[in-house]
């Protein structure tokens, strides 16, 4: 299943065309600078935005073509907004039954206990919705769409009214809808965090165009686009929990390329867990050193350099195929004679948990 | 204290009342809804006609309907042509002049109610599969609910009020058209000043705690978030 989208919408001074086809399973960030059109797209696939001219396929549901127009509420799409969207006239359990009750009983896959469960808020359903705090607010709503046993998901910033605190409480059901549900995610987001957390594939979004879009780890390290460049310019590794080393007090990642050691981290072995790089944490050596307080060092052969200011440059290093970034002074790169193809060891001073 | 043409007058004065409310929440809500929804250049064409009667003297729109309604104006006569009877000087007249007189103090409320609640709550609805008209019944007309109430007041309380319109196309028919305001102007005309402070009186009191009543109910709406979401 894929969802394959097109639409032009013009608004006052601000134009979206894009033409683009989206994964049908894991969550898809669609990401860009605000005002770039990531809610208007997010939005004309809702069915909020009516544009004379667009198309719009999710699986075998055909929801536009030109002037064939699905309605919002004929679309079985759940939708979290951006700001908080519980109905003040009606108590929680009965604002997680208003989609419920109105989807047809042979459509409904989704328990109200499921909802209710994922997002831990069985202790809330006799409140008001006034009274709830921001985050819970937002897990209510998450539920709600949920509760409509949606094709597909669709989540506008569901976070960027919440402060630091709320986000982190918020994030885990987030990382468990990924896990548990088996429908695609579309989440609008400017946070490069929640996106390396989150996503499995990016849409990169600039001016009202689709810049590129393919699969996170992939985007990330891209030097051709912003994301592979300036200080917080981040591989993104999907390792397991291998195991644990209980004299040292570490912990054992393993990915396609090798082994990661870092300090101890209550997970069970086999747990999956995704791990962020900081280009300019890694430093790059022709020769093994032996003698060095960094574990975490691995063969790698240098694929792309493109310069950084004037006096660094990024260099895109393959372990294995796994794509990685490191940031190195451009004097460096010369006294090294750093060319595509060379192949180095990679010297990771830090490596950053996700998840 | 009151004699059968008072008494009378009164349940005139509220069966017409009780109507005219009826009739204006029935075509004042579409076109109160229409008035906060619409982006049509030429909607304050239609928003001046409605507050028309805030500002006209009541005479003068009693003058015209009187006019329109009689046996020579375009709807009596057209009326009258279809084998019907002019309504000046009717209780139907009076009910129709009355929806005018009172339409804005419907319209606005509930206008005002309507632009508060937004576009959200409404596009929150369509995510969770609400058609149109379930959205309006489900979502909007709960949260308008003060507008709803203030509306229904105050076009009762407005028609009972009424004085110029109702003298002009009811004319003063006692059992027929004759309305408590106008039969306490007989009354002190003929220098009943008993009978004058029984009706005016009662009308105070009535006016007071219908009033009294709306302002205390909103307050305890108005303490919920007016957008209608959080």
């Amino acid at each position: 299943m894929t969802i394959d989208a097109r639409f032009k919408i013009t608004r006052q001074n601000f134009t979206l065309d894009v033409n683009l086809t989206i994964p049908g399973k894991g969550i898809s960030a669609i990401y860009g600078d605000s005002g770039c059109g990531k809610t208007t797209l997010l939005r004309a696939i809702a069915g909020l935005e009516k544009t004379p001219d667009g198309y719009l396929q999710v699986g075998d549901m055909l929801w536009q073509d030109g002037s064939f127009f699905v309605p919002p509420e004929k679309r079985s799409l759940g939708y979290v907004f951006q700001e908080p969207s519980l109905f003040t006239h009606l108590n929680v359990r009965r604002n997680l039954e208003y989609g419920l009750k109105r989807v047809p009983k042979t459509d409904c896959k989704v328990s109200l206990e499921q909802a209710v469960d994922l997002l831990s808020i069985s202790h809330l359903l006799d409140r008001n919705s006034s009274e709830l705090s921001g985050g819970e607010r937002q897990r209510v709503a998450i539920a709600r769409a949920l509760a409509t046993s949606p094709k597909i998901l669709l989540m506008d910033e569901p976070l960027s009214a919440l402060d630091l605190k709320r986000k982190q409480e918020i994030m885990p059901y987030l990382e468990s809808l990924h896990d548990e549900l088996k429908i695609p995610v579309l989440y609008v987001s400017h946070a490069p965090g929640e996106v390396a957390r989150l996503a499995d594939h990016l849409i990169l979004l600039k001016d009202g165009k689709l810049k590129a879009a393919g699969k996170l780890d992939d985007m990330l390290t891209r030097l051709d686009l912003p994301l592979a460049h300036g200080d917080r310019a981040a591989a993104l590794i999907h390792a397991t929990v291998a195991g644990h080393d209980t004299e040292f007090n570490l912990t054992y990642l393993d990915f396609p390329g090798g082994r990661f050691t870092i300090a101890h981290k209550d997970l069970p072995v086999n747990h999956a867990v995704r791990l962020r790089v900081i280009a300019r944490d890694v430093s790059l050596t022709s020769e093994h050193q032996s003698q060095t307080s960094i574990l975490n060092i691995f063969p790698a052969v240098i694929e792309e350099i493109t310069p950084e200011g004037n006096a660094q440059v990024m260099v895109r290093l393959l372990i294995q195929g796994i794509p990685l970034l490191a940031r190195i002074t451009r004097k460096s790169a010369s006294l090294l004679k750093l060319t595509p193809g060379k192949k180095v060891f990679a010297q990771v001073k830090s490596v950053a948990l996700l998840s | 204290m009151l004699n059968d043409s008072d008494l009378s007058a009164l349940f005139i004065t509220l069966k017409l009342a009780v109507i005219t409310t009826i009739i204006l929440l029935i075509i004042g809500t579409p076109l109160a809804w229409w008035l906060a929804r619409s982006r049509l250049r030429f909607k304050f064409l239609i928003e001046a006609v409605i507050a028309l009667p805030l500002v006209l003297p009541p005479t003068v729109l009693g003058f015209y309907l009187l006019i329109a309604l009689g046996p020579n104006g375009p709807i009596g006569g057209a009326l009258q042509s279809l084998g019907g009877q002019p309504l000046a000087f009717t209780f139907t007249g009076l009910i129709i002049g009355s929806v005018f007189y009172s339409m804005p103090f419907v319209v606005q409320p509930l206008q005002s109610a309507f632009s508060a609640i937004g576009e959200r709550p409404l596009e929150v609805a369509a995510t969770l599969r609400a058609s149109p008209l379930d959205r309006f019944f489900t979502v909007v007309v709960p949260l308008a609910r003060p507008g709803f109430l203030t509306a229904s007041v105050l076009g009762f309380a407005h028609t009972i009020g009424e004085f110029g319109v109702v003298l002009m196309i009811g004319g003063n028919i006692p059992g027929q058209t004759q309305v408590l305001s106008i039969a306490i102007y007989d009354h002190v005309e003929a220098l009943e000043y008993s009978q004058a402070h029984w009706l005016s009186g009662g009308l105070l009191l009535l006016s007071f705690i219908m009033l009294m009543t709306v302002y205390a109910l909103n307050r305890r709406f108005s303490l919920r978030n007016v957008s209608g979401i959080s």
